[in-house]
């Protein structure tokens, strides 16, 4: 079956609603959160894998955006400007699912897709300005 | 069989000088044996590229026509030092720009500089009878200054914190993020590349020793800010802890951006990556022992950062193999180790200076005066007092 990777922003009154039941429940998918920042009465944000019949897709994220929910395909690759990058190593240490690494010797910085889940922490942490998260 | 600095000259002057890094110098000491790699190698090459915020350069503009004496400067909107004669200024690397915050600062106009791009000077002035302009607002490049010098008050630190975080929250520091509860430790250090790691008692490197900063030939200029000769050390005489540093001097329009980068660390600041390499003789079979130690030899403490005082507990020590190889063991919990500093960097900065030695007939210089050596000052802190009480 299909997998897919959405990138959801919550309006402030919608942070509470427990739309990741309703996928399930109503809609037959597998949604997998990949990280989530929700507080009740802000805007939330919430990445999430979901697998399932194309349909079903279709008829979920028609429904989470009749919920008010915005959707947007999620990261799907990272980009990295090897230009500017100067093998510092500092994305690898805030990288906890281990995504990032660098090589043996340190002189390569090595990207598995698989393990990445967007969390975005290596764009924020690289001193260079080198990662850049690609759609 | 020990060898004189001219001897060592000598021999690179005449192009038979054998140049290893100190990498190189590591593996061929584990195959044949310290002292016949003392015997074959006149002189090992260092290096280390992470990020040193005691950096900037000093500039001088010329004068304008009609001139001013700049009491307040800013070069993209980011402010160099106006205390100095009418068109002399120190920029800092942290120096945060008034526009763009710690996206841009002194390291990023520096790069600029660097890289040939132009960038906009402006600066005020009351206006005096022999300088009666009072405000300036015009264009330089690198080229078009009469002098532009890297003057960096601490370099090379000899051996750096591993940084760990016991706290609840995460903590954005210039050691990174670092995750709560022992989540992730960051070091900062070229291990056994790093110069001041290779000859631990500072018994070639001193004032005037000529050297590689930021890809131009320099010089040390004097002891580092901070220097402090009296760290715990091991049974090399290897400090366990950030001990010795180093000030440094060299002509910035030889530099390279290749060698010096820019750098924003998140809810920090501004910094500065700078490339600096040491050549250090191998004069016997003392300094070859030490130069012959790998990352498995040189230890590093584990800091916690989540105590915000001075002294922040030491929660242990490693070695730069265990850090490098991912996991450490910190409080009997494994914690992923990330770098700071690049190992990349540095091993392409020994290259470089071990090609200048072989190439160009880069020649050592005996230190003009050593180091305060262990025993001698350490460092000091600030105590919060009174006029009375002082």
């Amino acid at each position: 079956m299909p997998r897919k990777r959405l990138d959801l922003t919550f309006p402030p009154r919608q942070a509470t609603k427990p739309v990741t039941y309703h996928l399930v429940k109503d809609f037959d998918l597998v949604p997998n959160i990949l990280r989530a920042q929700i507080h009740p009465g802000q805007e939330g944000r919430m990445v999430l894998e979901v697998t399932g019949r194309k349909e079903d897709f279709e008829a979920g994220v028609a429904f989470l955006e009749s919920e008010g929910i915005v959707v947007k395909p999620a990261a799907t690759d990272i980009c990295l400007d090897e230009e500017k990058c100067v093998l510092c190593g500092l994305c690898t240490a805030v990288c906890r699912p281990g995504a990032l690494t660098l090589n043996g010797r340190g002189d390569e910085l090595v990207f598995d897709k698989d393990k990445c889940v967007y969390c975005e922490a290596c764009v924020v942490a690289c001193p260079r300005r080198a990662i850049t998260l690609s759609f | 069989m020990a060898k004189t600095w001219d001897e060592i000259n000598e021999r690179i002057v005449s192009g038979a000088a054998v140049v290893l890094t100190a990498e190189e110098f590591a593996e061929l000491a584990a195959g044949v044996g310290v002292s016949e790699a003392a015997a074959r190698v006149d002189v090992v090459t260092t290096g280390t590229f992470g990020p040193m915020c005691s950096s900037g350069v000093m500039l001088n503009f010329g004068h304008s026509d009609p001139p001013i004496r700049m009491s307040r400067i800013t070069l993209n909107d980011v402010e160099a030092y106006g205390g100095l004669a009418a068109v002399d200024t120190y920029l800092g690397v942290t120096q945060q720009s008034s526009t763009r915050g710690i996206e841009y600062g002194g390291a990023h106009v520096i790069e600029d500089l660097l890289a040939g791009k132009a960038v906009r000077l402006r600066a005020w002035s009351s206006g005096t009878d022999c300088y009666p302009r009072t405000e300036i607002d015009t264009w330089v490049r690198l080229q078009d200054l009469n002098q532009a010098y890297f003057f960096n008050p601490r370099n090379a630190y000899q051996n750096y914190a591993v940084a760990v975080n016991s706290s609840e929250r995460v903590l954005h520091t210039y050691m990174g993020t670092l995750l709560p509860h022992l989540g992730n430790a960051t070091y900062c250090s070229a291990g056994a590349l790093s110069p001041l790691l290779n000859d631990p008692t500072y018994r070639t490197i001193g004032v005037g020793s000529r050297i590689f900063v930021a890809g131009a030939p320099g010089f040390v200029a004097w002891e580092g800010t901070q220097h402090n000769p009296n760290q715990q050390r091991d049974e090399h005489g290897v400090p366990l802890a950030p001990a010795g540093t180093l000030a440094v001097i060299a002509d910035m329009k030889r530099a390279s951006t290749r060698f010096f980068a820019a750098a924003s660390m998140t809810g920090y600041g501004v910094s500065a990556f700078v490339g600096i390499g040491v050549p250090i003789p191998v004069l016997d079979e003392e300094i070859a022992a030490t130069l012959a130690l790998t990352d498995a030899d040189i230890s590093a403490t584990v800091f916690d950062y989540g105590v915000q005082r001075r002294s922040r507990p030491a929660l242990g020590q490693v070695t730069y193999a265990e850090l490098r190889s991912g996991t450490i063991e910190v409080q009997g919990k494994k914690v992923p180790t990330g770098p700071i500093s690049s190992r990349a960097k540095a091993r392409e900065i020994a290259a470089e200076l071990k090609r200048w030695i072989a190439e160009e007939r880069f020649t050592l210089a005996e230190p003009l005066k050593p180091l305060p050596q262990p025993g001698e000052q350490g460092v000091k802190p600030l105590e919060i007092r009174s006029e009375e009480a002082i």
